[in-house]
């Protein structure tokens, strides 16, 4: 036997039970079911694609380490050659300021004609102050020859070879320099020391000398220039039962940072050795 | 005896130029030290070298060349380093750190003494205290502190220029 429903009845009875469903979400009695689906499909979604992004990192990852390692490389050596590259800036602006001043103090004595050096070494022994130059006979440079540097007096030329020439400085102890008191034109004798101390002797009794008083080359004796400068008076020695009143004297130059020195070559030291009278027989 | 020649004056030219560059410019007090006396003694000192006199003919008149003081008180000097350095390096070879401190001072020493007479002789009157302490003392210091890593630096270069012979 063999019982059937007429078609239009059922769907009548697919609409009702869909109506009755779509009844049954809308009041609410759904939401458990769906949730644990909803959550079930994030949790495999979120299980593959982490397994995913796990596979391609591992693909990937060592080739992009060994190529950020070679950028690494690369732009670590371009930070050592712009380091390299400041430093050797902040060089050339340092020379170039230092040369600016000797330019300076050239335009300012246009009376001398001027060889700029290079100082490329000291003396080896400890007991003479004496500088090396990088300028000599090649560039016209003979002994005796004043060195100045934007500052004041620094020493005279010793002695010269083709390349290069020594320079006695003023504080080397076997200096002597005639020079005298700016502000009471009183003459005196400059003498460096050992400990490469300035300070002046043979000043007279009479002579009134202050702390301040600015020293520049007197020019007697022909060895140097006149009026360059050298320094000024920091302390006083006069003491009665002495023939000569005593001065220490605070150079103008650094002696311990010279960089670039002007050699003064148009100025001819005179000996006056021959006019020195010695004892007769 | 061509070979060594051959490799003291570019070692000695070399010692000369960080001298009067970079050595002379570390002051203790107005004192430096003397790179050059410190390679002359550490040779003296090698066991196995030989020639070590010529090294301080060349350094001696290197030294004297460049410097203001006159030449034959560096060559005196450095010639009395050797030959103290050859002295000990028979004698206590099984201290070359002590013989090396040994020369070190004592040819310091001499050498600035040397440089002190002649200035003071020659050229103008020094107080002698003052150039005691300011400049003899702090030398000898600076030199003993110099004394152990010139001394290993010139071992090494001896022993490749004179390596040991092996016994069969």
């Amino acid at each position: 036997m063999k019982t059937s429903f007429p078609r239009s009845l059922q769907t009548v009875i697919i609409a009702l039970v869909a109506v009755g469903l779509v009844a049954l979400a809308l009041g609410g009695y759904f939401n458990p079911v769906a949730s644990w689906f909803t959550r079930l499909t994030i949790d495999a979604q979120t299980w593959i694609s982490t397994r995913y992004l796990a596979v391609t990192d591992f693909l990937t990852v060592p080739r992009d380490l060994a190529s950020l390692r070679q950028r690494n490389a690369e732009l670590e050596v371009e930070v050592a050659q712009l380091q390299t590259q400041v430093i050797d800036l902040q060089q050339k602006v340092t020379e170039t300021n230092i040369l600016s001043a000797l330019v300076d103090f050239a335009r300012a004595n246009p009376e001398y004609s001027y060889k700029a050096a290079a100082v490329i070494g000291l003396d080896p022994s400890p007991f003479l102050r004496y500088v090396i130059i990088n300028i000599g006979s090649n560039q016209g440079i003979l002994p005796g020859m004043p060195v100045v540097t934007d500052k004041g007096l620094v020493g005279r030329v010793d002695a010269v070879i083709a390349e290069a020439a020594r320079v006695q400085l003023i504080t080397d102890a076997a200096s002597a320099v005639n020079v005298r008191l700016q502000s009471s034109d009183t003459e005196a004798m400059l003498v460096g020391s050992v400990t490469g101390d300035l300070s002046l002797d043979l000043i007279s009794q009479d002579a009134a000398v202050t702390v301040g008083d600015v020293v520049l080359t007197s020019g007697l004796g022909g060895s140097y220039p006149p009026n360059l400068l050298v320094g000024q008076v920091v302390s006083v020695r006069k003491l009665d039962y002495e023939l000569f009143q005593q001065a220490v004297i605070q150079p103008n130059v650094d002696f311990n940072q010279l960089g670039f020195l002007l050699v003064i070559t148009n100025f001819a030291p005179v000996d006056i050795a021959p006019l020195i009278a010695t004892p007769g027989p | 005896m061509r070979r060594s020649i051959l490799v003291a004056i570019p070692v000695l030219g070399l010692a000369v130029m960080l001298q009067t560059s970079i050595v002379g410019r570390i002051n203790l007090l107005n004192g430096a030290a003397d790179l050059v006396l410190l390679i002359l003694a550490a040779w003296g000192l090698q066991e196995r070298v030989r020639n070590a006199w010529i090294w301080g003919t060349v350094a001696g008149l290197l030294v004297g060349f460049v410097s203001g003081v006159p030449w034959y008180v560096y060559l005196v000097g450095y010639l009395v380093v050797v030959g103290m350095a050859r002295l000990l390096a028979h004698r206590v070879w099984q201290a070359p750190l002590l013989a090396m401190f040994t020369v070190t001072l004592i040819g310091t020493l001499v050498l600035l003494m040397l440089t002190y007479f002649d200035r003071s002789l020659f050229e103008m009157s020094l107080a002698f205290n003052l150039a005691f302490a300011q400049i003899i003392l702090p030398s000898i210091l600076l030199n003993l502190l110099l004394a152990i890593p010139v001394h290993a630096l010139i071992r090494d270069l001896a022993n490749r220029l004179y390596p040991a012979e092996v016994v069969s």
